[in-house]
């Protein structure tokens, strides 16, 4: 397989893989001896067919999931030896299906993290405030909502919304714009992008498309059958000649249209 | 003698008993939600308790009503008092609505919705107390609306055993076979039970979630 493209160290760890595994309890390994890391204010995307394991790993960093070998450390501390709650609440978490509560308005989907972390009223609220007119909704007319009264972005907005509540500094996202129909996901990945620059969070994106990979990746990690196959910078990942990284950017040109490297 | 004109002349005594009957059922309902909520909980949390408990359930729903209530006579704090022993034996029957409808209902609540709630640091107590629960709301109540409907009826029977209610009516209608006397007892169980069902569903209807 290839070589894992470690780039200029001496920056900041701020996710690290060391050998981690996850083991279902009926001993189907979900994911196996896969190491990486993450550094401060990258965008790792780990790209690869469903089922091969990408959400698990993700789950590996917030604990929802804890490896049956190795370890995944945040912030140099293993994530059994983190408090769940403060691990938890210390990342941001946007789902596939966005998970917007839906007794909740979006105001109180939002600031759910700050109540959670006994915020005074005063300032949740304009937290709040602030994080709409980020993700460009506006507070007057959004935030009394419902999440079944929105659009499909709309929503998808939310939910990035709410994962800033409390200003995490790292940032999971799993599938992030995969209900939205082509052209709203290509708006809403652009404004994602203008944003994390502003931001500078450390993110883990999961997804199965190409062109969201190299839209939105500072590298990509190619996972298959639950395992690492190869970490690429976007502009590695249109050059490999390997099989897979191939067949995924043939499969580009094909259908999506090749854009201009990142 | 006209069923209304013998409905006016005992209105007194029909209200009381009508008072009695809510009052069975009131305070059934309540003691059935206290246990039946918490068990259907504990079935979601626990899923190997789910036989038992919903087993037992079932089993005290199989026993006829009036058996129940000779069963529990013995039974030393509770045989003391009609009224005791009849809400003991109508709240064994309230139970398993309550129990299936609490733990269907969290069952039911959507796995990203939950997933989202634990990944954003939620603690188990705060994911049942602010998302679980307020969301099977309405199917808890559909499971309360059932059992009181149950309930009212059932309760009838309680007059076997002297805890009054509108089965009064209806046990000495039979003994004396009187039709008006039975009715007196009957229509307005009836009466109560449509009341009941109509108000729970109006409410568990606003309980709904928006989807």
């Amino acid at each position: 397989m290839s070589s894992i493209a470690n780039r200029a160290s001496g920056r900041e760890p701020v996710i690290e893989f060391r050998h981690a595994s996850y083991q279902l309890n009926g001993g189907q390994e979900l994911l196996s001896d896969v190491t990486f890391t993450v550094e401060r204010g990258e965008t790792l995307v780990l790209l690869g067919r469903s089922g091969a394991g990408k959400t698990t790993a993700l789950k590996l960093i917030n604990r929802l999931v804890e490896p049956s070998e190795g370890e995944v450390l945040v912030e140099g501390r293993s994530t059994i030896a983190w408090d769940p709650i403060s691990l938890r609440r210390h990342i941001g978490y946007v789902i596939q299906e966005i998970g917007l509560f839906p007794h909740f308005t979006v105001e109180r989907n939002i600031s759910l993290v700050p109540r959670l972390e006994g915020w005074e009223e005063g300032r949740t609220h304009a937290r709040v405030k602030e994080l709409l007119e980020m993700v460009g909704l506006d507070a007057g007319k959004f935030a009394r909502r419902y999440p079944h009264e929105l659009s499909g972005g709309q929503r998808q907005r939310v939910g990035v919304a709410r994962a800033l509540a409390a200003d995490p500094p790292i940032l999971l996202m799993d599938e992030p714009f995969g209900a939205l129909d082509p052209l709203t996901r290509g708006e809403v990945q652009r404004e994602f992008q203008a944003l994390e620059r502003r931001l500078r969070k450390t993110v883990v994106i999961v997804t199965h498309h190409v062109s969201e990979s190299l839209a939105l990746g500072t590298r990509i990690g190619l996972v298959e059958a639950g395992k690492l196959a190869g970490m690429y910078s976007p502009k590695e990942f249109l050059e490999s000649t390997e099989p897979t990284t191939a067949a995924y950017v043939a499969h580009l040109r094909m259908h999506e249209g090749i854009e201009g490297g990142e | 003698m006209s069923l209304l004109e013998y409905f006016l002349r005992h209105q007194r005594e029909i209200l009381q008993a009508t008072v009695e009957h809510i009052w069975l059922v009131g305070v059934t309902m309540l003691l059935s939600v206290a246990i039946g909520v918490p068990l259907g909980v504990l079935v979601t949390r626990r899923p190997w308790l789910s036989k038992p408990i919903l087993g037992g359930a079932n089993i005290a729903e199989t026993i006829p009503s009036l058996a129940l209530f000779g069963f529990l006579l013995p039974v030393p704090w509770l045989g003391g008092r009609a009224d005791r022993l009849a809400i003991a034996a109508l709240t064994l029957y309230a139970l398993l609505p309550i129990i299936r409808n609490t733990s269907a209902g969290i069952a039911g609540v959507d796995a990203a919705v939950r997933e989202a709630a634990r990944g954003m640091g939620m603690t188990e107590r705060q994911i049942l107390f602010q998302v679980e629960l307020p969301l099977s709301l309405s199917t808890v109540l559909a499971g309360v609306r059932v059992a009181t409907v149950l309930t009212i009826g059932i309760a009838t029977i309680a007059a076997a055993v002297g805890a009054g209610g509108l089965g009064e009516f209806i046990f000495r209608g039979l003994a004396m076979v009187n039709n008006q006397l039975i009715l007196a007892g009957a229509i307005p169980a009836a009466l109560l039970a449509l009341g009941a069902d109509f108000l729970l569903s109006v409410l568990e209807r606003r309980l709904r979630p928006a989807r």
